[in-house]
């Protein structure tokens, strides 16, 4: 019998009856009296200056009740504040087609939609820089005028253990190139936020936001309202995958509208603002070399990133960094280094998405490992096995490895799908695949420096036994309101349905800094279980009391507190909160989480890739390639995840298949492609993401390594199981037809072409993929020698051209 | 704007209200009725969000004129459980972790309402063919298991 009455168990989610009954209010679902309805007029130029805007006709525009432009908001803001670079709408020079550059607040959406015409916008168009490698050439075109060299953004070098030593030392070296094509979130739910400016001077926002605590932070500083007088609410979110993890033009817009209106304002954007609104995967171009021994080992790994990162920053100076932290978390790497490049181009700016920055390049190395273990005749489930980066241990970029258990999800998968044994044996067109990879339960900083909680919760418990848990946590859908009602319940002894959740209110519930790089379950579920179990103490205290049993004897569950030895004896949660609070006054406790110190190096950029606890997870695709069409269907994806303890394993299972579908998606043809900063397909009838007809069958199985420090051992599981999946679809689709796909998506079009059946001469590829930057178009030679001449410029402290 | 005055019968109940001639049904229930549990996704006919059923036939409200409607019955997921019960897909549903974000899950609960009205028992691939246009079940995950539930 389980330890547990909560924790392990498949309850429904609290939430579910009121998504099932349609009585969930989602931002656009609020309708305030007397609502305004506000639309952005968006840039149709890549890149210009503004030379001049003109409200004056929209305004006058029957049913208009506000314009407001750039220049009644030119604060500079942005998620990360050392590199705040955006305003909310554009105030001189747009960068993007689809920047927000004005707004406009009428009675109905239709009019406010109308009156958007109604502006004249005089633009001076300027050069737009679309490539990586125009970025990174053009001096004379700026994107913005800060940067230093051409379009660079930021560029990284860190390097680690003996590099030189450790390809000397290699048997074997291998050095691919790889490229990772933009794609985008595609939640259902289109983001929306309702702005009311009250009589008394305050401002309450509503929105569909993953990050409700920073965008009040950046309320404050782009409206010059005290934070004291802005609450914001996260309301549930219909899908975010990290598309919602940015403060937005729009939100801003709705909020200023609403001051100058005194009135509701609602701004939600249709499904073409939100392929323009994007933040999501950047597009990487990447270099990987890996020195092995004869018998696998690596001895070596330099990785070298160049991200297009689009007009802005957004999160991208942790993008850049993410590209490289994480390599090292799974396999042993004695000597390791990393160059990284993000540059800015004329295209919507690029952030997280789900495995934020660690799904690149742990595509390009799971497809590299994969190659090694071909190279060397090894079995590529047990080369994985024999070079596992061990629990309890240090990396040598100076991560804290704890519980670790991918070679436990490499076994289930042996078993599950008898991979070794079907490896190559399936014939031609249909493979196997197999790859592994690593995520953070949580960054182990704040994105602003500070040295408070990371997360905070509240719990009160009220006169008829009923547990309200407060924490600022936004639910995107991820089951966050379902975890913090779990974990309380479990630690006072209730059932999760007897718990009333407040989430997402920075009025109401103490800070949580959001939902993002899936710290969520680890942070928040660890303060609500401090509070809790400050609860619990004052409850037990007065059980015992009352039932003269020893305290350490009692247990607390399905609403009683029992004598362990003679569970006939026990008072109700309600008695024992009566008592309790006869005793010490109004139940209501405080818990607080922060990850502990010493879990990442102090040399600069060790900020970021260090996390109380990494999960695990692996993937086995099984693919059919048909040889005349180019078809590539995955008949089925069996992830193996190792989430520490599976606090609500069909919610934990939800996340694991959520995310097999997703990196099935980017793999097999979703691409956020631009023509002249227009966007190929802005709808979601071109961008395809994969409907259940396409979907294939999805396994997810739970691996429980119980971390000693997630809550009741619990760690990650909705961004993780991504990764592994998109190199595992690769690897299979090579077990195929024997055609390595070092660039994403594969295509039909890609199959044929490697197939010898789309070029005249009818001349079969084995790979497909970039050799180098400019796409393999240039001498792969002289691209080399570029890359060698930006990359390592400043470790030879020669001065940058 | 040209306003006109509609008479829909909306999960039981005759609604009277005057909407903008170009306005959609979905337009409707949402602003005109407050039915906010049907959700709009692209309001292009691309994604099955808005999914409500005319006379037991699901339809993508987003591209429906309520004229069009006429006297037939509009049922959306405010109409599916009644007064004491769920129903047994909502129970199901949520026996199976099938709604993650939930924003998609009326379309699919209206969806595969219409296929278990119409077939006893359907077959797997029945239910994912009768949920294929819609690419949203699965983008939050639970979509193995929403199409677990709609099986008996």
């Amino acid at each position: 019998m389980s330890e547990f009455s909560v924790i392990g168990r498949r309850l429904p989610k609290v939430n579910s009856w009121a998504h099932l009954t349609g009585q969930a209010r989602y931002a656009d679902d609020l309708f305030l009296p007397r609502m305004l309805y506000g639309r952005l007029l968006r840039s149709t130029r890549p890149h210009a200056r503004i030379r001049r805007v003109d409200t004056s006709r929209a305004l006058a525009h029957p049913g208009v009740v506000a314009v407001v432009t750039g220049a009644d908001m030119p604060e500079k803001m942005g998620i990360m504040p050392s590199t705040q670079d955006e305003t909310a709408l554009a105030v001189d020079r747009v960068r993007y087609v689809g920047e927000p550059v004005a707004a406009v607040a009428a009675f109905d959406e239709d009019t406010a939609f109308d009156a958007l015409s109604l502006i004249q916008i005089d633009y001076e168009d300027l050069e737009p820089i679309f490539t990586i490698e125009e970025a990174l050439e053009r001096e004379d075109v700026k994107i913005h005028d800060e940067a230093k060299r051409a379009n660079v953004f930021k560029e990284v070098h860190l390097s680690f253990g003996d590099l030189e030593g450790g390809f000397g030392a290699a048997d074997h070296l291998r050095d691919d190139w790889f490229f990772f094509e933009r794609n985008t979130h595609a939640p259902i739910e289109s983001h929306s936020a309702v702005a009311s400016y009250g009589p008394d001077d305050k401002l309450t926002l509503w929105t569909a936001t993953q990050v409700p605590h920073y965008l009040h932070r950046e309320l404050e500083k782009v409206l010059g309202l005290p934070r004291s007088r802005i609450r914001v609410i996260a309301t549930p979110n219909g899908g975010a995958f990290g598309g919602k993890s940015d403060p937005f033009g729009h939100e801003f817009a709705a909020a200023l509208l609403s001051m100058r209106t005194r009135r509701p304002v609602k701004i939600t954007l249709d499904r073409e603002e939100v392929f323009y609104a994007h933040r999501g995967r950047h597009p990487v171009k990447m270099r990987i070399r890996t020195g092995v021994k004869k018998d696998g080992e690596i001895t070596a790994v330099h990785y070298q990133s160049w991200l297009d990162g689009g007009a802005y920053a957004s999160y991208g100076i942790a993008t850049t960094y993410y590209t490289g932290a994480l390599l090292t978390v799974t396999y042993r790497i004695p000597a390791y280094k990393f160059d990284g490049v993000r540059v800015y181009t004329n295209k919507p700016p690029c952030g997280p998405k789900r495995g934020h920055g660690t799904t690149q390049p742990r595509y390009g190395f799971e497809c590299q490992i994969d190659k090694i273990a071909e190279d060397l005749d090894l079995d590529p489930l047990e080369y994985r096995k024999k070079i596992l980066q061990p629990a309890n241990s240090r990396t040598v970029n100076d991560l804290r490895i704890t519980s670790m258990g991918l070679g436990e999800c490499l076994d289930a998968l042996q078993r599950s799908t008898r991979y070794s044994e079907r490896r190559g044996q399936l014939g031609t067109g249909k493979g196997i695949g197999l790859a592994g990879s690593a995520y953070i339960s949580g960054a182990g900083l704040p994105i602003y420096w500070n040295e408070m909680p990371h997360s905070g919760a509240e719990i009160r418990i009220d006169r008829g036994g009923g547990v309200t848990v407060m924490c600022g946590t936004s639910e995107i859908g991820q089951g966050s309101d379902n975890m913090l009602a779990s974990v309380a319940a479990e630690a006072l002894g209730v059932m999760p349905a007897d718990v009333h959740v407040v989430s997402g209110d920075t009025s109401l519930a103490p800070v949580d800094l959001g939902s993002y790089s899936s710290r969520v379950t680890f942070m928040a579920g660890n303060a609500v279980r401090d509070a809790a179990m400050k609860l619990r103490a004052l409850l037990v205290a007065a059980a015992a009391e009352k039932l003269e049993v020893p305290a350490e004897r009692l247990l607390t569950a399905y609403g009683r507190i029992y004598d362990r030895d003679d569970p006939a004896k026990f008072i109700t949660f309600a008695d024992a909160a009566v008592l309790a609070e006869s005793k010490h006054g109004t139940l209501v406790a405080a818990g607080s989480y922060k990850p502990p110190k010493g879990i990442g190096g102090s040399f600069k950029g060790a900020g970021v890739g260090p996390t109380p606890a990494y999960s695990y997870q692996a993937a086995v695709a099984e693919v059919t390639v048909d040889m005349d069409t180019g078809m590539v269907t995955v008949d089925k994806v069996t992830t193996a995840h190792d989430c520490g303890r599976a606090l609500n394993p069909a919610n934990v299972e939800g996340q694991v298949e959520g995310s097999a579908y997703m990196g099935y998606g980017e793999i097999i043809g979703e691409e956020q492609v631009f023509r002249g900063g227009l966007h190929k397909k802005p709808s979601l009838l071109d961008y395809k993401i994969p409907t259940s007809l396409d979907t294939p069958v999805l396994e997810a199985i739970v691996v429980e390594s119980v971390d000693a420090e997630g809550p009741f051992g619990a760690k990650e599981a909705g961004e993780g199981p991504l990764n592994p999946v998109i190199p595992a679809i690769a690897n299979a689709v090579y077990d195929a037809i024997g055609v390595r796909f070092d660039e994403t998506p594969i295509t039909a079009e890609k199959i044929l072409t490697a197939l010898g059946k789309r070029d005249r001469r009818g001349e079969r590829k084995t790979r497909i993929g970039p050799d180098g930057l400019d796409a393999g178009k240039a001498d792969p030679k002289r691209a080399l020698r570029r890359l060698t001449a930006s990359t390592d410029a400043r470790e030879r402290k020669r001065p940058v051209s | 704007m040209t306003k006109q005055l509609l008479t829909l019968r909306v999960n039981g109940e005759p609604r009277t209200i005057a909407a903008d001639t170009h306005h959609t049904l979905l337009e409707v229930l949402r602003e005109e009725l407050g039915l906010t549990g049907t959700k709009h996704g692209c309001e292009l006919g691309e994604c099955g969000a808005c999914t409500v059923l005319v006379d037991g036939v699901p339809i993508l409200a987003c591209l429906t004129l309520p004229t069009l409607v006429g006297d037939s019955e509009v049922t959306t997921v405010e109409g599916l459980a009644s007064a004491e019960d769920l129903h047994p897909l909502q129970v199901a549903f949520a026996e199976e972790g099938a709604a993650q974000c939930g924003y998609c899950t009326p379309g699919m609960l209206m969806t595969a309402k219409a296929l278990l009205d119409t077939t006893a028992r359907p077959t797997r691939a029945a239910s994912l063919r009768a949920q294929g246009p819609l690419p949203l079940p699965l983008r939050k995950a639970g979509g193995t298991n929403a199409t677990g539930a709609q099986l008996p």
